[in-house]
């Protein structure tokens, strides 16, 4: 399954290349990463988007606080949040058929933002999933090039993943030991020769 | 202030008095204000790795914080095998490397290497800093994350312009990082619930790990033991935890380990680990090591919990901490039968491990000798690594922390020469013995010019055999006995001895060993004894790779 992690970092250089370094190394895979700064002057945010069991997530939660530039982990693959990517798609569109494709745009709430004779661009901004069926129904006019972000989440409701972190006498760092010292299910590794 | 000194004050401020370095192009600068700042010791070295390994091994011996010093480029990349040894065993240790000025980093320049990104996955934190105005709290915070929590290696990089550049010297008056904070809160559940478990346990066993020697909680550890009567085995790096005299002490478990302790580990129906981190060599094939014992992990790195081998209480902070608080709340017991039971084991599955009973000239009587002569001294132990090693973690007797020094995770060979520089410096009124294969020895060997300067007076104990041993007894019992570029010729040893300007003593015979040891210790210096021992020895028991801790085997017959 995916599961989608926000971290918290400290904004110095080379923090995304510990963060990188680290899913290279231990072998996570990385569906997407967003990177971004927060209304927070020297914390960046990271939402990562991670394909793998629980144990996994588990893994990746307690290796990601290990780094020292790491401030803060949260997992929100089982919490009430908003998760957005933005796409921009350019598909091919004349006169004929652009009637059609803003039919298509007008439901999956997606906006035109560029013109062309041959061609429309596209954005939308939504859940994945209906990222992907937005771009399945444009397939069949021709899609000429796409960019997509990555997701971005947010906790929904007052509570937010920084007020702990940026309160001064916070002791979350502290506290993860004893909140995240825990476990899952799954495969362990085989033994190295 | 310049850099250079601001560097060296902020070492002093943090109580380092010894250096293990080698000079170059960049660093100039800093070696310029070396007679400025007497109260640090610069020891030269041959080789940047060795000034890693001397600094690890330093900080093994001594608890304190071990440090290198190196040029930018090859210098800096010299130091990489030491840092990730530092790493696997989680060695507080800081590493400096100069850089090129910072104009030119990033343009290919004169030895320039990106040390920091080459050395990003291999400590536990690393800075690269751009004004001389950050190196005092740079320093602090290194020294600050190498030596808390689960000590590792701190990396610091300074560009050649940074040591040259003038600054206030800011030494922080506290030190917060928002990201790393230590635990200093029991979860006291989890340490009821695990004092429950261990209260209900029949066959409960300890696994010992490094983290026992890293926190210097030996005496904790067998106050716990005592009270509930509860046997102990050690890791590899757990040795010396427990005294082998102790009547609750069962050995080492893992690979090479003993067999009733393998069995133990395998039998028991709570498990209680102690500072460790699951390693497969200690362990074997995880999914089969005891499916159905219950597991107490205690360990200050959450990470390591559930990464190889599911906790059913996982416990994360410090030994010293934990190991008084389960200590109150367990029950005063004894579990008699489940000690019988191993005690059987004992008796009946010795043998494997035993010192062979040959006239021919064995590792194990070598080194099991050394160990007997030294009974009256300080003893510290220095291994490379191979069968040597396992000889010298079965049969030395080692009953004290911090008096094997060996390299466990990376498994490093040629670390036996630097290390014993490093374990000797430490611990300058210690007898330092350095257990080398002769294959390891001659990757390092270069450090004997370092001891003569220092006058050390280390004793180096070659086991000569002409072979890669742990590599030939691998290829005979799992590749059929296709040895394929283990066999060595070797140099003379003895003239190498000679040419560094120290005594060297051959021993070809059984009855030649302890007279060689005698002599080897009545000298006030360096010594390095050839020992010719046997070339087809293996080391027993074994746990195959892949294989369960219950599938020890003790000859190549079981195979």
């Amino acid at each position: 399954m995916k599961h989608t992690v926000v971290a918290l970092v400290e904004d110095k250089p080379g923090v995304l290349n510990r963060v990188a370094s680290l899913f290279r190394r231990r072998g996570f895979n990385i569906d997407s990463l967003a990177v971004g700064t927060t209304h927070e002057a020297g914390v960046s945010r990271m939402t990562i988007v991670v394909e793998g069991n629980e144990n996994i997530a588990d893994q990746l939660e307690k290796q990601l606080f290990k780094l020292i530039d790491v401030i803060k982990v949260e997992n929100f693959t089982n919490q009430n949040a908003i998760m957005r990517e933005l796409a921009l798609i350019k598909v091919k569109a004349s006169t004929n058929n652009r009637r059609e494709i803003l039919d298509i745009l007008e439901v999956f709430r997606a906006q035109p933002i560029d013109l062309s004779t041959a061609s429309l661009v596209i954005q939308i901004v939504a859940h994945r999933d209906t990222i992907d069926a937005l771009i399945e129904n444009l397939s069949r006019f021709g899609i000429l090039e796409m960019v997509r972000t990555g997701r971005i989440a947010m906790r929904r409701g007052y509570t937010t993943t920084t007020d702990e972190v940026l309160d001064e006498n916070d002791d979350y760092s502290s506290n993860f030991h004893s909140q995240l010292g825990r476990l899952s299910n799954g495969n362990f590794p085989f033994v190295s020769d | 202030m310049i850099g250079a000194d601001i560097v060296l004050e902020s070492l002093k401020k943090a109580k380092i008095d010894t250096l293990f370095g080698y000079p170059g192009g960049v660093v100039l600068p800093l070696y310029d204000r070396f007679p400025f700042h007497k109260e640090i010791k610069h020891i030269l070295v041959r080789h940047e790795q060795a000034a890693g390994h001397a600094a690890d091994a330093y900080a093994r011996v001594s608890g304190k914080i071990g440090v290198a010093l190196a040029t930018s480029g090859p210098g800096a990349t010299n130091l990489v095998t030491a840092v990730q040894n530092a790493m696997m065993d989680s060695i507080p240790t800081l590493f400096i490397t100069g850089n090129v000025a910072r104009n030119l980093i990033g343009k290919d320049g004169f030895q320039e290497a990106d040390a920091t990104g080459i050395f990003m996955p291999t400590v536990k934190h690393n800075y690269l800093v751009t004004h001389a105005s950050d190196l005092a709290p740079t320093f602090a915070e290194a020294i600050h994350i190498a030596t808390t929590g689960r000590p590792g290696p701190v990396h610091i990089d300074i560009p050649k312009d940074v040591f040259l550049e003038e600054a206030e010297f800011n030494w922080p008056k506290e030190i917060n990082l928002r990201g790393y904070k230590i635990d200093k809160n029991l979860n006291t559940d989890a340490i009821s619930e695990a004092s429950n478990l261990i209260n209900q346990s029949e066959k409960p066993i300890i696994f010992a790990g490094h983290g026992i020697i890293i926190s210097n909680t030996h005496k904790l550890l067998q106050k716990l033991a005592e009270k509930a009567d509860i046997p102990v085995i050690t890791t590899l790096l757990g040795i010396g935890s427990m005294p082998t005299s102790h009547e609750l002490h069962y050995g080492w478990m893992g690979m090479h380990g003993s067999y009733y302790a393998n069995h133990a580990a395998s039998s028991a129906d709570t498990i209680i680990a102690l500072g460790m981190r699951m390693d497969d060599r200690a362990l074997g094939r995880f999914a089969d090591l005891n499916p159905n014992a219950k597991i107490v992990h205690i360990d200050i790195d959450p990470a390591e919990h559930d990464k190889n081998l599911k906790a059913t209480v996982p416990v994360v902070g410090n030994l010293s901490d934990i190991l008084p608080a389960i200590t109150n709340e367990i029950d005063e017991t004894n579990h008699a039968e489940w000690i019988n039971w191993i005690n059987d084991l004992k008796k009946n599955h010795s043998d494997s491990m035993s010192i062979p009973d040959t006239s021919e000239l064995s590792v194990q009587f070598v080194v099991n000798q050394i160990a007997k002569e030294n009974k009256k001294n300080k003893l510290v132990v220095v291994t490379g690594v191979g069968q040597h090693q396992m000889w010298a973690a079965q049969h030395m007797d080692i009953s004290e922390p911090r008096q094997l020094v060996t390299s466990g995770g990376l498994g490093t060979m040629g670390f036996e020469v630097p290390a014993a520089l490093g374990a000797q410096v430490a611990d300058p009124k210690s007898t330092v013995w350095s257990i080398c294969g002769d294959g390891g020895f001659q990757m390092t060997f270069q450090e004997l010019a370092t001891i003569v300067d220092e006058k050390l007076p280390i004793k180096f104990a070659i086991m000569n055999n002409g072979f890669l041993g742990m590599v030939r007894q691998w290829q005979e019992l799992f590749y059929q006995q296709n040895l394929v570029d283990v066999n060595m010729s070797q140099p003379d040893f003895l003239k190498i001895a000679e040419a560094y300007g120290i005594q060297g003593i051959e021993v070809t015979k059984k009855d030649q060993v302890i007279e060689a040891i005698q002599k080897a210790n009545s000298i006030n210096g360096p010594v390095l004894i050839d020992f010719r021992v046997e070339t087809d020895g293996n080391v027993w028991p074994m746990v195959p790779a892949g294989a369960a801790l219950n599938e020890t085997v003790e000859s190549a017959k079981e195979l």
